[in-house]
């Protein structure tokens, strides 16, 4: 008898599709403003402050009242519990400014009315009287000004930086101001909150952290987290702008929700979005760097500032993880690096994609090519000469065990003809010109896990119904960048079933509990981890129940394409399941899965924070117009380590577009905030992320397919989502490096980041002198 | 009449009720829940909302891609408009814009893909061949956050190679739509919600004769600005009359290009690349392409933008404008029209009618955009520089400048500095000197005062080595390689 035992479809380590890219292309992918709305859905919209810094002395709503469909308003002194979203416990994070304001855009009240539009016509009618304060914007203006600390600030250190420093031949010290960034998520924050009996609420929203958005709004309501259900099947992206953002958004809607017992909807227009939402941390970077004259490293001290704005949100673990990439991919003889979590006039920022490691892992380039340029060294031969061996430790004393750099630089240099195109862009320099070329190839070391230890857990739901259907759950959210995919085709894998047998269903706080945020990479890490455990608990039960119905030893039953094979008998799946579930047998299990080896002490500044490290790099070359400072990426090519890659075509993605997400980050990507405190980039109009001819005009991407982690990670794959951010580093420094050859690489550049076209010819102007 | 008309997707609508602020992606979104076509912006800059407009031309029926959220109702009347829930393949299947997206992992969070789609389908209908430069040309107005764009270029390229156009339910149904279309068109057209109205004349003579009636009225023509004063300011644009359908007469006689008010962008692309070919690469950095869909020459003009996109470079062409109230017409310089920031020459009850440019056949000209983003990114500084040169000497200078004053202006000490001398160096590098006596430009979100005075110095230095030097790479070619 033949069976067919083709192999499945959507097995792990294949190009599968995004299990939405067809709803996606059509349209037909809801997003939680495409809801069917309950009947009598109503609308709130956000009242914002027009003042950086004051005491509110009076509030005037009468105007508010009166418009057309206006039901009523929401300020502090209507929630019901607690008037506080920080998700840290700090309770410094209001959801209506009480009593002061303190920054420009900071939520002070919601309207309610029957449309959004007369909600929002509404909010802009109210008066609020300020009396205002004086403001600190940026970090340094905020430590002049003694406005102290947001969270307590960290310090990473080995050896005598001091002693050492003094000690090193050569000595260079500098300052690095380094811009934040918006998300920019397509999809802007949204909620609608629909009103259950007694003391419940569901919600559908746009959040990487469902769970801490129902346990947000159980506080706020005053109930316990069982009334609420929060509900996400998708985001138009993320980016760590939905981590805690998304909490305050649904806090609201979920009390208009009760107070008038209608389902709430709530959506910020864009230029609300982005001025009362939190970004990516902007730095101030004091470092020193002493070294030898191969341009060997022998100290390092850093200061590193940041606006976190007027309170803690995730300022903290960003600031330590800025201070975790610090290093990138050197070893630091001695080092002494301290973080500064600034508290500044500005809206609190929060995490975005890297989640302050990028902010220090420049910190670790710009140093590499100040050594470069004093020594006469192309940067990169600085780099290699200080990368990590296996055996050496971090700044915070986690061993190095999984270093591949070496091998991968070397074959990106082959790949890209890094060398013979070096040469190139120096002697088209030499000629003098207007168009300057720069070329940079820069690394990344990046540490994967939650650093707060506890959020290195995830569950997984997996039924399989009596028709052989796989209903898959697990504590997720698919934002993009292809999780449920990933997670999915580790099922189908395990049970030897096409993927399309799977249902991916939406992530939902009554189906597993207590979840983590979908961030620091580790979806799929976490995720597929507990799903597999689930799917291992009802495989073991099948396989049990397969020997003793079929007769054989249990070592004779296997997982086969479409079938269990029994001995010699092949039963198709289906037929296992009905046959299982007549036997009542349990066709439904929990998967739990929890990273192991990891820890940290933060009071001592050493552990093993990262399960492991994924690795990198980027050779990125550039034009630019000294005349205007304009530039083009002229061509990029990537080498990055996903390990053994569950999906290749969806990690290329992800590389890829964190790439171009990075290179924005540190070229057109402004924050621009006026005297007044007013962010004055707060739309696409004025904010001006990548468009598609931005990328790089030649772009080759490739994944170091020969990679494998060395922990046991999830097949033997890595995290891949925030890693590559890294990489737009590479463009940045090539920048520089144009820019430099004005003064005949005499100096580098030291731009500031972003290298806006302005700073690049202001600079241009300063070293033509 | 009272009731707007337009065709969506393959349902003739008809609306009595509509206000002159009603947009378009409310219409789909909030009154017929059509929810494929997404808000990312509200500003027309994310393209999120992109869907096709098919209107009557004199080539026939033409669609282009739009932004819905910035597109007022009111100037949808018989039009055919085209959403994502209208893409079908021959055999109801995934269309091969669709599957190319699929197939090339062209979708991540999957937001702006309806978006991406309809810009890359009014792509792949016109210029099925399209290069890679001419794909990100049609993406300058779409914004994706997740993909960094690699593989919705290589979907756009097999889906231009799979082919298919004929087969392409607009190509079938092209004369049928045309006809209903037509049947649409005809007298003036009055619909209102409440107390916001707008009106739609039925042709030139009737908008002179509304603005006479209502003088105060609001001019709305492709809505790329006064559709932000809606969804962004909430101003109260009533009574609006609505003239996108307007003068749309392009014509070429001897020296001169004339071009109606209504002109978009996009239609007068041909003719400028043709006869103002130094202009052509400026013209294509003007929005993005859904912006320079709906976006007309007149209204850039008529709302007196102090960068102006057009304004720099026609002034140095020393452009006129026709000004026209009720059957009354006069003629200006266009650099005379720009009083003062935010201030025009323009009378109550006139609107500008018809641009006249004259063609400097022997003239050395160039159009520069400075931006912070190369594309769909408003202006930092622009300029428009055109030098006559005979027997080796400047016989005429105009070098006019966008966001370095209150309004598109002249910078007449440099000119002065140019005029009469020797084509040579000397001058230009006497021209950028005296330039900084032009101009007291201003510090804001885009540019720095300094960076701005610099960049104006910079360009007449970039100018002379294109003169002096064509073969020399003085310009970031996104193409080629320089």
């Amino acid at each position: 008898m033949k069976y067919d035992t083709a192999p499945i479809t959507g097995q792990a380590h294949q190009d599968t599709i995004h299990d939405s890219a067809i709803k996606h292309v059509t349209g037909r992918a809801e997003y939680t403003d495409d809801l069917v709305e309950p009947t009598g859905t109503i609308h709130a919209y956000l009242g914002l402050s027009t003042c950086a810094h004051g005491r509110i002395t009076g509030m005037d709503f009468t105007e508010t009242l009166a418009q057309p469909g206006v039901l009523g308003v929401l300020t502090a002194d209507d929630l019901p519990g607690v008037n506080d979203v920080s998700p840290n416990g700090k309770n410094d994070d209001p959801i209506f400014a009480d009593g002061t304001v303190h920054f420009w855009g900071q939520p002070v009240f919601a309207v309610i009315a029957e449309t959004r539009d007369q909600a929002r016509r509404a909010a802009h009618k109210a008066r609020i009287d300020y009396d205002a304060a004086p403001h600190a914007l940026d970090p340094i203006a905020a430590r002049d000004a003694g406005m102290g600390y947001v969270t307590d600030p960290l310090t990473l250190k080995r050896g005598d930086a001091a002693a050492a420093m003094a000690d090193a031949p050569r000595r260079i010290e500098g300052r690095f101001a380094v811009g934040g960034q918006d998300h920019f998520y397509l999809e802007g924050q949204i909620a609608l909150a629909i009103p259950g009996e007694d003391d419940e609420v569901a919600l559908h929203v746009s959040t990487q952290h469902p769970s801490e958005v129902q346990h947000m709004v159980a506080h706020v309501l005053g109930v316990p987290s069982n009334a609420i259900v929060v509900n996400v099947r998708r985001m138009g992206g993320g980016f760590g702008g939905k981590e805690t953002q998304m909490n305050l958004f649904a806090c609201v809607a979920a009390v208009a929700a009760k107070r008038w017992h209608r389902a709430v909807k709530i959506r910020p227009d864009r230029d609300d979005d982005m001025t009362a939402t939190g970004k990516r941390h902007d730095f101030v970077i004091d470092y020193a760097v002493g070294f030898d004259d191969d341009g060997r490293i022998r100290a390092v001290e850093g200061d590193l500032y940041a606006r976190c704005g007027f309170s803690a949100d995730l300022s903290g673990p960003v600031t330590d993880r800025a201070l975790f990439h610090a290093d990138n991919a050197y070893f630091y003889p001695d080092v002494r690096v301290s973080s500064h979590p600034m508290r500044t006039n500005t809206v609190s920022n929060t995490a975005f994609r890297g989640f302050g490691g990028p902010q220090g892992a420049i910190m670790a380039e710009r140093m590499v090519e100040e050594i470069g340029y004093a020594l006469g060294l192309d940067p990169l031969e600085v780099r290699k000469r200080n990368l990590y061996q296996n055996g050496q430790l971090t700044p915070y004393h986690q061993e190095v065990q999984d270093q591949i750099l070496p091998r991968l630089i070397a074959e990106l240099e082959e790949t890209s003809d890094y060398q013979a195109r070096r040469q190139a862009v120096l002697d088209w320099n030499a000629r003098g010109g207007v168009i300057r070329k720069g070329i940079a190839l820069t690394p990344v070391k990046f540490g994967i896990s939650f650093t707060a230890t506890w959020f290195n857990q995830a569950g997984a739901l997996i039924h399989i119904y009596s028709d052989g259907s796989i209903h898959l759950n697990h504590g997720g959210t698919e934002m993009g960048q292809g999780l449920n995919t990933k997670v999915a085709q580790v099922v189908a894998e395990a049970f030897q079933c096409d993927i399309s047998r799977i249902k991916i269903t939406k992530t939902t706080t009554e189906k597993v509990p207590n979840t983590s945020a979908t961030a620091a990479s580790s979806g799929t890490d976490l995720n597929g981890m507990a799903a597999l455990d689930a799917a291992n608990q009802i495989k073991a039960r099948l396989t049990a129940f397969v020997a003793e119905n079929w007769k054989v030893a249990e070592d004779q039953v296997a997982f086969v394409p479409g079938h269990v094979r029994a001995g010699d008998q092949m039963i198709a799946f289906n037929q296992v399941i009905r046959a299982a579930y007549t036997a009542r047998i349990q066709l439904s299990a929990a998967g739990f899965y929890k990273t192991p080896k990891i820890h940290w002490d933060r009071s001592t500044g050493q552990g093993r924070p990262f399960y492991y490290f994924a690795y990198g790099a980027a050779v990125s070359e550039v034009s630019v117009d000294t005349l205007t400072g304009e530039y083009v990426i002229d061509r990029a090519d990537i080498l990055h380590d996903v390990g053994r890659s569950l999906n290749p075509a969806l990690d290329r993605g992800q590389v890829e577009g964190a790439f171009v997400q990075g290179a924005g980050w540190l070229t057109t990507e402004e924050l621009w905030w006026d005297d007044k405190g007013r962010l004055r980039t707060h739309a696409p109009s004025t904010y001006k992320v990548p468009l598609a001819s931005d990328r790089p005009r030649v772009f080759n991407v490739a994944l170091a397919d020969w990679s494998e982690a060395t922990e046991r990670t999830i097949k033997r794959s890595k995290a891949v989502g925030e890693p590559p951010f890294v990489l737009g580093i590479s463009v940045f420094e090539a920048i520089n490096m144009a820019v430099a050859s004005v003064a005949d690489y005499r100096e580098p550049a030291r731009l500031d980041a972003p290298a806006t076209p302005e700073r690049v010819l202001m600079a241009v102007e300063r070293l033509r002198g | 009449m009272t009731q707007l008309q337009f065709l969506l997707n393959d349902t003739p609508v008809t609306l009595t009720e509509v206000g002159a602020s009603d947009t378009l992606l409310d219409h789909l979104r909030l009154t017929r829940r059509m929810t494929g076509t997404k808000e990312g912006c509200a500003e027309g800059d994310c393209g999120a909302c992109t869907v096709l407009a098919g209107r009557l031309t004199g080539d026939g029926l033409v669609y282009e891609p739009i932004n819905a959220c910035i597109r007022l109702m009111a100037s949808c009347h018989a039009t055919h408009i085209v959403t994502i829930e209208h893409l079908r393949g021959p055999d109801g299947g995934l269309h091969p814009i669709q599957a190319a997206m699929v197939d090339h992992h062209g979708s991540q969070c999957g937001f702006c893909t309806p978006g991406i789609v309809m810009a890359l389908y009014g792509l792949w209908m016109t210029d099925p061949g399209a290069d890679e430069a001419a794909i990100k040309t049609a993406l300058q107005g779409n914004i994706c956050r997740c993909t960094g764009y690699a593989p919705i270029i290589r979907a756009a390229q097999a889906a231009g190679a799979a082919g298919g156009q004929a087969q392409d339910a607009l190509a079938r149904e092209r004369a049928a739509v045309a006809e209903r279309l037509a049947a649409m068109r005809g007298g003036r057209i009055t619909v209102a919600r409440g107390a916001d109205r707008a009106l739609i004349p039925a042709d030139t003579d009737d908008l002179a004769a509304a603005l006479i009636d209502e003088p105060q009225a609001t001019l709305v023509a492709g809505a790329t600005d006064v559709g932000l004063w809606v969804t962004k300011f909430m101003r109260d644009i009533s009574p609006a009359i609505f003239i996108g359908h307007l003068m749309k007469e392009i014509s070429v006689e001897g020296d001169v290009i004339r071009l109606g008010a209504g002109v978009t962008y996009s239609e007068a692309a041909p003719v400028i690349a043709r006869h103002i070919p130094q202009a052509a690469e400026y013209w294509q950095r003007i929005g993005g392409w859904q912006v320079r869909n709906a976006g007309t020459i007149g209204a850039n003009i008529a709302n007196g933008s102090p960068i102006g996109d057009t304004p720099p470079l026609l002034i140095a062409l020393d452009a006129r404008i026709v000004l026209r109230r009720g059957a009354d017409r006069r003629e200006m310089p266009l650099e005379d029209f720009f009083i003062d920031y935010g201030k025009q020459d323009r009378h109550p009850g006139e609107f500008v009618e018809e641009i006249v440019i004259p063609i400097h056949r022997q003239a050395r000209i160039a159009a520069y955009k400075i931006t912070k983003r190369r594309d769909s990114d408003i202006t930092a500084v622009a300029a428009g520089i055109r030098v006559d040169v005979a027997d080796g000497t400047i016989t005429a200078a105009r070098l006019a400048f966008g966001g370095m004053a209150g309004t598109p202006k002249r910078a007449r000490a440099a000119e002065a500095a140019l005029e009469g001398q020797p084509f040579a160096e000397a001058a230009f590098d006497a021209a950028a000197r005296a330039i900084t006596g032009d101009f007291q430009p201003m510090t804001d979100m885009r540019a720095s005062a300094e960076y701005r005075a610099t960049v104006a110095r910079n360009l007449i230095r970039r100018f002379w080595l294109e003169q002096s030097e064509p073969g020399l790479p003085v310009r970031l070619r996104l193409t080629e390689g320089v």
